[in-house]
């Protein structure tokens, strides 16, 4: 993909719905890409220092301690409650197909949410369905 | 008939190496030292890559310290010298601040380029130079490498191709304006306005030549400058060219803009920007005298792409394996600052060092290693340890190893703990293929930093398909063998035996 193809897909999910062209390419500029080959781990339950991810394309597992607890793909994200509460990640992410990631350091996630209210806004809004969903599940 | 008196005549090799830059010849010297036969071919016409041309304003932002805490002539030294290629033999070094003046501890381009040639002499390295690859094709078990001398038949092909292509955004105009590596002298830009597109190394390095030349600077890019001393990474925009940042932050009236370029079209004479603010929203016109694309570069990767080879970072560089094999292609390897293509853990966003010698020169070395190892029969002696002996050895390594702290959370130490074969010393190994591989227990020590300037020793323990990661804390003087190092290391070294 080159940085006119990563900007397209990022207008097109829900999470930078709200960011303008030019936003949009600073979002494409700021993070780095990532590419995980099949059933490599994206992030690791228990390490440090992990970053913020979207994915740009591919399918992804979260793992605790080895059992598939939901599946991500394009337009999701994951990494943010690690940083965000400072803890380490309590789940694996394990790539199930060639995964295709824009990564965020996590020093950076913080400022940049409160430069992005828009993004920020999505953001609990997934975060809160991912809890009705789980809430869902116990009940 | 110069033809007969070239090395490597086109034919069947186990292993073929593209490139004469470090990355190429470090990986031929390694690939030596191991007994592979391989052959080395590359379009140039003598040894340096890279610093044939650049950097472009003559000097190096990777230093080598001509004084440094440690001898010269130990492996410890190469923790200050990121410049040298490495050698087993004292005789085959050809350390960089020999060649340097003393000027500066950052080398000039042309000592660097002088020091590289002296090593590919002093260690018998050579290459088959003025002989282009021009195709690749997948065939049987290897590969079949067309050259402008024929054809070259290998099991395993690595590519040590640099990453000196020249790259451009798709922004309207930005294709007609010259790139960095055809900017001109900062004389030449005397009393002009210069509109810099980019805020990495070469844009800053740039700006900071032209200075005092030119009348006003305006670098821009759609993101905040990354800065070194501030990202703490070596690949951000480092501290000595940070004049002109001081310079917009201080009103000098030169300018470090956040902004989206959307075109650049000439205008009588000169050249019309148009930009749209991103960090502060807002859409503006600029006049400028001259526009320079300090954008980056990509990987020349011939007809790769077509065999399948998956790249990533806006299609610049190959995706890579812990070890450095291309992620779809199984079989095609990548050295030097392609290298860079296998990204490892990037702790706290923190990036390797592998597109720099300081980090690719290791990478040669646990390449090389690998490439005889899985497919060429050569076990290389795992030293054995007594178990008294782990936890000095391994905080030794924390404290001065120069791989550990010049490829921090890339490259570990390890010890394994195997019942049958004993304690041994696996070597260097990329930590990320230690923390997701299966073996026997054992201990990976890496030097690991963290956004709050701390630098300190990393430990991964596996039992099973499990890796734990302990932190070891921090010392003011980095010496990582003080008695609460050795007391939590012994703790976790004594679960293994």
């Amino acid at each position: 993909m080159d940085e006119r193809e990563i900007v397209d897909t990022l207008g097109s999910f829900a999470l930078f719905a709200d960011l303008s062209r030019p936003e949009l390419e600073a979002v494409a500029h700021r993070f780095d890409e990532a590419w995980f080959s099949q059933n490599q781990r994206v992030i690791r339950q228990g390490f440090s220092g992990v970053g913020f991810h979207v994915v740009l394309e591919g399918e992804a597992s979260v793992r605790i301690d080895g059992e598939e607890r939901a599946r991500l793909g394009r337009g999701d994200f994951f990494g943010e409650l690690s940083i965000l509460l400072d803890e380490p990640p309590n789940a694996d992410i394990v790539a199930l197909t060639q995964l295709h990631c824009l990564v965020l350091p996590r020093t950076e996630l913080q400022s940049w949410l409160l430069s992005a209210p828009g993004v920020t806004l999505r953001m609990l809004q997934a975060e809160l369905r991912r809890l009705r969903i789980a809430s869902t599940w116990r009940s | 008939m110069a033809e007969l008196n070239k090395p490597f005549p086109p034919g069947d090799y186990p292993v073929v190496v593209v490139g004469s830059g470090p990355g190429a010849i470090q990986i031929s010297y390694c690939l030596s030292r191991l007994g592979i036969e391989h052959a080395v071919i590359s379009a140039d016409d003598r040894p340096g890559g890279m610093f044939q041309r650049f950097p472009k304003l003559e000097r190096l932002i990777s230093w080598s310290k001509p004084h440094a805490p440690v001898e010269r002539e130990t492996s410890a030294y190469l923790r200050y010298d990121w410049n040298s290629l490495l050698a087993e033999k004292p005789e085959h070094q050809a350390v960089a601040a020999d060649f340097m003046d003393g000027s500066s501890y950052f080398p000039a381009r042309a000592e660097m380029e002088a020091s590289i040639a002296a090593f590919a002499e002093r260690a018998g390295v050579t290459v088959r130079y003025e002989c282009t690859w021009e195709a690749t094709t997948a065939s049987g078990e290897g590969f079949t490498l067309t050259t402008s001398d024929g054809e070259y038949r290998c099991r395993i092909p690595v590519f040590a191709i640099g990453m000196a292509q020249p790259w451009r955004p798709p922004v309207p105009g930005l294709e007609d304006v010259p790139h960095y590596a055809d900017s001109k002298r900062p004389h030449e830009y005397e009393d002009k306005r210069v509109f810099i597109v980019g805020k990495r190394n070469s844009g800053f390095e740039l700006a900071d030549g032209l200075l005092p030349w030119a009348r006003q600077i305006i670098l821009a890019s759609p993101s905040p400058p990354v800065i070194s001393v501030v990202n703490r990474t070596v690949a951000a925009a480092r501290a000595r060219y940070m004049q002109p940042y001081e310079d917009h932050i201080l009103g000098g009236g030169n300018f470090v803009m956040d902004a989206a370029i959307e075109r650049i079209a000439r205008s009588n004479g000169a050249y019309r920007v148009a930009v749209r603010g991103t960090t502060v929203p807002g859409d503006y016109t600029l006049e400028v005298d001259e526009v320079i694309a300090a954008t980056g570069f990509r990987v020349p990767l011939g007809d790769l792409r077509e065999l399948g080879v998956a790249t990533f970072m806006q299609d610049r560089v190959p995706a890579l394996t812990p070890y450095w094999e291309s992620v779809t292609v199984p079989g095609m390897y990548f050295a030097g600052t392609v290298s860079q293509g296998a990204a490892g853990l990037q702790k706290y966003g923190i990036p390797s060092t592998s597109a720099a010698v300081l980090g690719f020169r290791y990478n040669a070395l646990v390449l090389a290693r690998h490439l005889a190892e899985k497919y060429f029969g050569v076990t290389v002696e795992r030293r054995v340890l007594v178990p008294h002996d782990v936890v000095a050895f391994l905080l030794g390594e924390a404290t001065r190893a120069a791989e550990l702290w010049n490829q921090q959370a890339y490259l570990a130490r390890v010890v394994s703990f195997d019942p049958e074969a004993g304690i041994r010393d696996e070597g260097i190994v990329p930590l990320a293929h230690f923390v997701d591989a299966d073996g026997p227990p054992a201990i990976a020590m890496t030097i690991e930093a963290n956004p709050h300037a701390d630098i300190y020793p990393t430990v991964y323990v596996r039992v099973g398909s499990r890796v734990e990661e302990h932190q070891l804390p921090t010392a003011p003087l980095h010496d990582f063998e003080m008695a609460e190092h050795r007391k939590q290391l012994d703790s976790l070294v004594t679960q293994l035996l």
